[in-house]
């Protein structure tokens, strides 16, 4: 385990067994987040994006199931552990903003009665804090006795008073006017564009090691995505948090991330900093993607270049490489067996095998290993 | 531009939902969705409409074709009036009847018949306009017959828009036979014909809407618009739900059949860079007013609304470069409601340049530059004009 990485996936599966048979949403997919930095994942709708993250919430429900595969967090598989102890993990070390914000919110609870519960279930007071209120003890014996539990790392949970005056903190850290007047509100009487900052302040509120956000600003609109992008980055900066962000927008992308990731039909497509993933795509898929959408909003129109054809079916994924029925370039190869993530650069992988030695050149195609 | 034909014209527009009413049925909140909006689209152009999520860009769409009643307001189609909106009149009638109740209550007990003859002489004069002005718009409406061919719609929801029971077949020819357009075995080969031009096939012609994915749901919707050979088609979100490569497809296809058939659109959309992308003319909408129309490029380059102008700076940037050059606006607060909206500029409550007549006055949509209108009170000083 590399100590400078918050989180690690390694040869992850998950699958849904329906009915009608198995849907390999997640097709063998590594990749890892540094302490500290924000991950970006683009990709088409049902390329997998959501289900790996949840695959890492451990938050994967009946029909579907994690195949295989290794998510290490902070130095822990998280795979591996009980039902209790990934509980425990999930809405303190992890928390987890989703896609549609009514589904994560109780709508007959008010924020207040939320927040102060989730505080409460997993925050305990500092060390520092405990100490002094040890200190402070009158009588000796008891002083002592306290102040070994805090030795022995017993520290007690926050209570109602500290929890809430955690949560207006963190309302007013995302920018929630009059945060203590507010906090009585129930989530329908505030807008799309609060119920999601309200959201991102309970997902803060019990300082969290790595945020995930799935989709968090699709719903909104520009002015509000810019005021929720603004404020993710500050997070970034200010408190150190690591930050995945599922989006299909490559405006956001290109906006808020420092490193890439790729995904199409369950799988890596490619991976790097997001200056090699805007100026030096090596895969048909980004490309394909680059070439879409209108990039120059003032000056010139270029005529759009579509992907042709649709997304694979999961149910039955081609056997190759699943970009293959859409792209020009596919060889026979690519039918047959899908391409291994090949190094263009040390932190750019493209999973192609144009990027393999013996493919034919193709103009734009930088090799494996940097031949060109 | 001004010898171009003009192609649609709206004139003041209104379309108000009454979404609350009190006990004697009077209007307690009103959904000012659409609130006097004026604005031409010129043949075989196409006018992009954009705006954040609420601000009336569908209501303006689905007044203009006729699936909402305009409450007040005139859209004229190729030089001829296509709807008129007696509503207002119908509201103002209701309140200048009850105004004059009120005010004969507050006569003191002993007051002369004179004095009572000339309070409703005078409410009387006022409701005489309202009645005479409605019963005019009710006999035009009556006379107009609705150009239900020329102007078709594409809707956002490639899924609900399609009735599931019918095949594809069914659902492409129903315009041409409602307008007996076409008759027996020539249908189906217009069928086969519109199938192939949006890039589907004749084989799809008997399967239902489920089996197709939300790009080809999107093509059948654009193929049963074209069935009836309109002149203008809006374009209600087309592409909002599809996927970023999905969405390429289905715009050039847009493109090619503009060229092709000579038609116009009204594109409604919020994705901002593919409206710019797609336009000839875009209109910036906010809280049911238009705040700025212009040709787009200018629009782009050279914002002259304040709101134009946060809302264009809010746009990421597929380019991570760009992005840190370029400097945001960003927007305090939230979008305020459209229910019994305050008076003056309705952008005032975010406006950074807002003081004065802002609060009070309501501003008009004036040409400031040469083929470029813009509703601000301010806009020659905050742009140094
Ligand atoms: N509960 C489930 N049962 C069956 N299949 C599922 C379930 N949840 C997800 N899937 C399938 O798994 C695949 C990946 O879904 P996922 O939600 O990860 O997509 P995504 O990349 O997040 O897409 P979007 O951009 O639409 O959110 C899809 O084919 C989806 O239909
Ligand atoms: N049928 C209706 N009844 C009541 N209110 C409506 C109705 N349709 C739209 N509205 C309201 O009118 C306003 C404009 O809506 P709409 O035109 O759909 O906005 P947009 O398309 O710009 O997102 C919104 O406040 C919306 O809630
Ligand atoms: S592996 Fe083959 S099919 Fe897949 S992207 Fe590369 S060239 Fe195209
Ligand atoms: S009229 Fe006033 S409030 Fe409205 S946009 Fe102009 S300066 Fe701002
Ligand atoms: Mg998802
Ligand atoms: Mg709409």
């Amino acid at each position: 385990m590399n100590n400078e990485n918050m989180l690690e996936i390694k040869n992850l599966e998950t699958s849904f067994f329906t009915h009608l048979g198995e849907v390999k949403a997640v097709r063998n997919i590594s990749y890892s987040l540094k302490k500290g930095g924000i991950l970006g994942i683009v990709g088409e709708s049902g390329s997998g994006k959501s289900v790996t993250l949840l695959s890492v919430m451990r938050l994967i429900e009946d029909p579907g199931k994690i195949k295989n595969g290794e998510i290490i967090f902070d130095g822990v598989d998280l795979t591996k552990i009980s039902k209790t102890e990934i509980q425990d993990i999930r809405g303190s070390d992890i928390s987890m903003i989703f896609q549609d914000p009514m589904t994560s919110i109780n709508p007959v609870f008010t924020i207040q009665n939320q927040m102060v519960e989730v505080i409460r279930r997993h925050m305990l007071i500092s060390k520092a804090t405990a100490i002094m209120e040890a200190q402070e003890m009158s009588n000796i014996s008891k002083k002592e006795k306290a102040l070994k539990n805090i030795e022995d790392g017993y520290l007690r949970k926050l209570n109602r008073k500290e929890a809430l005056e955690r949560a207006i903190y963190y309302l007013g850290l995302v920018g929630i006017p009059e945060p203590e007047v507010r906090i009585k509100q129930y989530p329908h009487q505030f807008s799309g564009g609060m119920r999601q900052r309200v959201l991102i302040a309970m997902a803060l509120s019990c300082e969290p090691k790595l945020l995930i956000a799935d989709e968090p600003t699709t719903a909104l609109d520009v002015t509000i995505q810019a005021q929720i992008l603004d404020l993710l980055k500050k997070i970034q900066k200010e408190l150190g948090t690591s930050i995945i962000f599922i989006t299909h927008d490559l405006g956001v992308i290109a906006e808020v991330c420092e490193n890439v990731i790729v995904m199409y039909g369950g799988m890596v497509m490619e991976k790097g900093t997001v200056n090699e993933i805007f100026y030096s795509p090596q895969h048909p898929y980004t490309k394909g993607l680059h070439q879409s959408i209108p990039k120059n909003i003032s000056g010139h129109k270029k005529r759009l270049v579509p992907i042709e054809g649709s997304p694979p079916d999961l149910m039955n994924p081609p056997k190759g490489c699943p970009f293959s029925p859409r792209c020009k370039h596919a060889m026979q190869i690519c039918i047959e067996e899908a391409a291994p993530l090949a190094k263009v650069s040390e932190t750019q992988y493209s999973a192609c095998w144009l990027q393999h030695q013996d493919s034919p050149d193709v103009e734009g195609f930088t090799k494996s290993g940097g031949v060109k | 531009m001004e010898d171009r034909k003009v192609l649609l014209e709206v004139k003041n527009l209104k379309k108000h939902f009454i979404i609350k009413k009190d006990i004697l049925g009077k209007a307690k909140k009103t959904v000012h969705a659409v609130d006097g909006i004026n604005f031409k689209i010129y043949q075989g152009e196409t006018f992009g409409l954009v705006g954040e999520s609420g601000c009336g860009k569908s209501t303006t769409g689905r007044t203009i074709i006729g699936l909402y009643k305009n409450t007040s307001g005139e859209v004229f189609f190729d030089g001829e009036l296509l709807s008129t909106g007696y509503e207002e009149n119908k509201l103002r009638i209701g309140k200048l009847k009850r105004k004059l109740k009120r005010e004969l209550k507050k006569l003191p007990e002993d007051a002369s018949k004179n004095e009572i003859e000339e309070i409703k002489e005078k409410y009387n004069e006022l409701l005489n306009v309202q009645k005479s002005e409605l019963k005019e718009k009710k006999q035009t409406s009556k006379s107009l017959g609705r150009n239900q061919r020329d102007i078709q719609m594409i809707f956002q929801d490639p899924y609900a828009s399609l009735n599931p029971r019918m095949t594809v077949s069914e659902i492409i020819a129903e315009g041409i036979r409602t307008h007996n357009l076409l008759q027996g075995p020539e249908v189906s080969e217009r069928v086969f014909v519109l199938l192939e031009r949006v890039g589907l096939k004749r084989e799809h012609a008997s399967r239902y809407p489920h089996e197709f994915s939300g790009g080809q749901r999107q093509r059948i919707g654009i193929a049963r618009a074209l069935a009836v050979d309109p002149k203008l088609i809006i374009a209600d979100e087309p592409i909002s739900a599809l996927d970023v490569s999905i969405q390429a497809q289905v715009v050039n296809m847009l493109e090619d059949l503009q060229e092709e058939f000579g038609l116009t659109y009204l594109f409604i959309a919020h994705d901002l860079s593919m409206v710019k992308y797609i336009s000839d003319r875009i209109g910036v909408m906010y809280l049911g007013k238009l705040m700025e129309v212009s040709e787009s490029d200018p629009l782009y380059e050279l914002p002259l609304h304040p709101y134009t102008q946060s809302l264009l700076s809010s746009i990421p940037l597929p380019d991570p470069d760009a992005n840190l050059r370029s400097e945001r606006i960003v927007l305090q607060g939230d979008v305020s409601s459209p229910i019994n909206p305050k008076p003056g500029c309705r952008f005032a409550e975010r406006c950074r340049f807002a003081k004065g007549e802002c609060f009070t006055e309501s501003p008009e949509l004036d040409e400031i530059l040469p083929g470029r209108f813009v509703a601000c009170h301010h806009v020659k000083e905050i742009n140094k004009l």
